[in-house]
């Protein structure tokens, strides 16, 4: 197991190392002036300077590289140049929260839908569930947020007023639910197939029939015996599709106009602010790296097979 | 050649669901060719006096908030969205297939050195690579476009031929080809790669929606080919005009949707068709 866990770890770390770098180079390969496109052409030279000197863009590629794994280091990301005193990390940690809470709520919604459509799929192969719930999933991964969004809008908050729009100031969960919805469903359509699919194989086991043979009531052989090991694969999955439930929300948040990182990063790629970009990328990925590396391990406790590869 | 030989024989497998939805994709594919000769409007023409106005006989989808014409900005709109996932998926198979079979055959540290690069790539969720690359133009073309969704999307490709070629290595026939002294060339794209070109049809497939679906995103982000029509940047005006005219949401997802879809149910059809327990090689 400790190997296991010191091999993961050792990958995710490169792979951190290798993003970080990428996003450095890449924001650096910019055509043309970047402290034009930020401040405008018509900007005094003295502000360009300054600017210049405040992104470092005045050094050398390399010890622009050294100072930006500084910043790293420190946990800051570097320091804002028309906010003083404010650092790239304080942005994020004022917009995780919501990204996250939004997140959250999307995967709790996910399984809520996919783990019962998905059993009774399985308990019940061919039948109008199963072949509703193929239909279903389908349109799930087909339909895209940006447009599942506006048309729960127009049903939810215009058509039966049961749930508040955007800018009508109203707080609280119930501004929630539409976001999780629509960012939770593609992953809902995921999750339906793979819990399908992984509770048939189970139930095809011996241990199962012998379950059966034993006695026992429909919904302990089901629950008890066959659930819990074909939870296993949904497991790695769920934990996969996390971290792209941060990617997503990014375009759920635009969609209704809730703070978060998506926003923070649109706002800064409209404003031209290099930082903000650069730590925000930075972090999404992070984040989802750390995500998959936790869902390696998850799998390596919960499953014993694995831990031995 | 022998691939679609393969393809054709087994189209009883094709179910009607299959069927239409190939139909569905000719005639986008049509309206994407024909689009000058179909559209009721020219994309520059403006109708100030008609912004946001409601579907009618001369607007049969309304018009947006510049006034020009929806069902106009639908079809030049088709052409995007084809040539975006078209160019796309070729792009990314292209270099995908290339490097991961240079991967998956000779191993050592150019396997390492390749796979390290995809998991890199990997790392980004979503289109946050292609966000990132976006970004760095100044104005986002149809170019930036395809090259961001296509620097972000042959790692995929690149770890299942990888996958593929590592299995496919070890069988007789590539052992008779090194003994035969064919080059490795050779045997790498004439022997190997069309054996395991079934998966990578199937995923190239659902390549093609998931491109169109990417482009339509970052359409919708402001980040998409500026100056041309787009199903996302509709999308995004009817997503901000949602109150007042409805119909301006409904009618670029519907097309999004609809394609997506009907790409989504050919992949599975192909899928049924090329499941490699079942494939041959055509002698």
């Amino acid at each position: 197991m400790t190997t296991f866990l010191l091999r993961r770890l050792l990958a995710s770390i490169i792979v951190i190392f290798g993003v970080v770098t990428l996003v450095f180079f890449v924001l650096r390969a910019v055509p043309g002036d970047p402290i034009a496109s930020i401040l405008g052409e018509q900007a005094l030279a003295v502000d360009k300077q300054a600017m210049r000197e405040c992104l470092n863009l005045d050094k050398s590629l390399w010890q622009q590289y050294v100072l930006f794994w500084a910043d790293v280091a420190n946990g800051t990301l570097g320091e804002l140049c028309d906010e003083r005193g404010v650092t790239v990390s304080d942005k994020l940690i004022a917009n995780i929260p919501a990204t996250f809470q939004l997140a959250l709520a999307s995967l709790a919604i996910a399984l809520i839908i996919s783990l019962p459509l998905g059993i009774a799929s399985a308990l019940r192969p061919g039948s109008w569930v199963d072949n509703s719930s193929a239909v279903i999933a389908l349109l799930g991964i087909s339909v895209p947020s940006f447009w599942l969004g506006p048309m729960l809008l127009i049903l939810f908050s215009i058509t039966l007023q049961a749930l508040p729009n955007p800018g009508s100031g109203v707080t609280g969960l119930s501004t929630l639910i539409l976001p999780a919805v629509t960012l939770g469903s593609a992953l809902a359509a995921k999750l339906t197939r793979m819990t399908r699919s992984s509770m048939m194989e189970v139930l095809s086991q011996d241990y199962v029939r012998t379950a059966k043979a034993k006695g026992n009531p429909a919904w302990r052989v089901t629950v008890k015996h066959a659930l819990r090991n074909a939870l296993i694969p949904v497991i790695t999955i769920l934990g996969l599709q996390f971290g792209a439930l941060l990617g997503g929300a990014i375009i759920v948040e635009k969609v209704f106009a809730r703070p978060g990182l998506g926003t923070l990063l649109l706002d800064a790629i409209n404003s031209r602010n290099y930082l903000i970009v650069q730590g925000c990328v930075i972090f999404i990925a992070f984040a989802y790296v750390v995500v998959n590396l936790i869902t390696d391990l998850i799998y390596g406790w919960v499953d014993p097979r694995i831990r031995y590869d | 050649m022998w691939l679609l030989k393969l393809i054709f024989s087994r189209r009883d497998r094709l179910g009607p669901l299959v069927l239409g939805s190939l139909a569905i994709l000719f005639g986008v594919f049509f309206v994407a060719i024909f689009a000058p000769w179909i559209a009721p409007y020219e994309l520059t023409q403006i109708d100030v006096t008609q912004q946001l106005a409601a579907p009618s006989f001369a607007h049969w989808l309304g018009t947006d908030e510049n006034g020009v014409d929806v069902l106009t900005q639908i079809i030049f709109g088709t052409r995007v969205a084809v040539l975006v996932g078209v160019s796309t998926v070729a792009i990314c198979s292209t270099v995908g297939i290339s490097l991961g079979a240079v991967s998956g055959y000779f191993g050592g540290w150019v396997d390492e050195v390749i796979m390290r690069i995809t998991e890199i790539l990997m790392a980004f969720p979503g289109i946050l690579l292609a966000i990132l690359l976006i970004f760095i133009t100044q104005r986002p073309s149809l170019l930036a476009v395809i090259g961001a969704l296509s620097v972000s999307g042959w790692a995929g490709y690149a770890r299942l031929v990888r996958g593929q070629v590592l299995s496919e290595r070890e069988r007789a026939y590539v052992e008779a080809s090194i003994a035969l002294g064919f080059p490795t060339r050779r045997i790498l794209f004439r022997e190997i790669i069309p054996n395991i070109l079934g998966p990578v049809i199937v995923q190239a497939t659902f390549g093609v929606a998931g491109a169109i679906l990417a482009e339509a995103a970052l359409s919708f982000l402001g980040l998409g080919p500026q100056d041309l029509p787009s199903w996302g940047a509709l999308l995004d005006q009817g997503a901000t005009y949602f109150l007042l005219t409805p119909h301006l949401a409904i009618v670029p997802g519907l097309a999004i949707m609809i394609t997506v879809l009907s790409i989504n149910f050919v992949g599975d059809g192909l899928r049924d068709i090329l499941d490699p327990r079942a494939m041959t090689r055509a002698p």
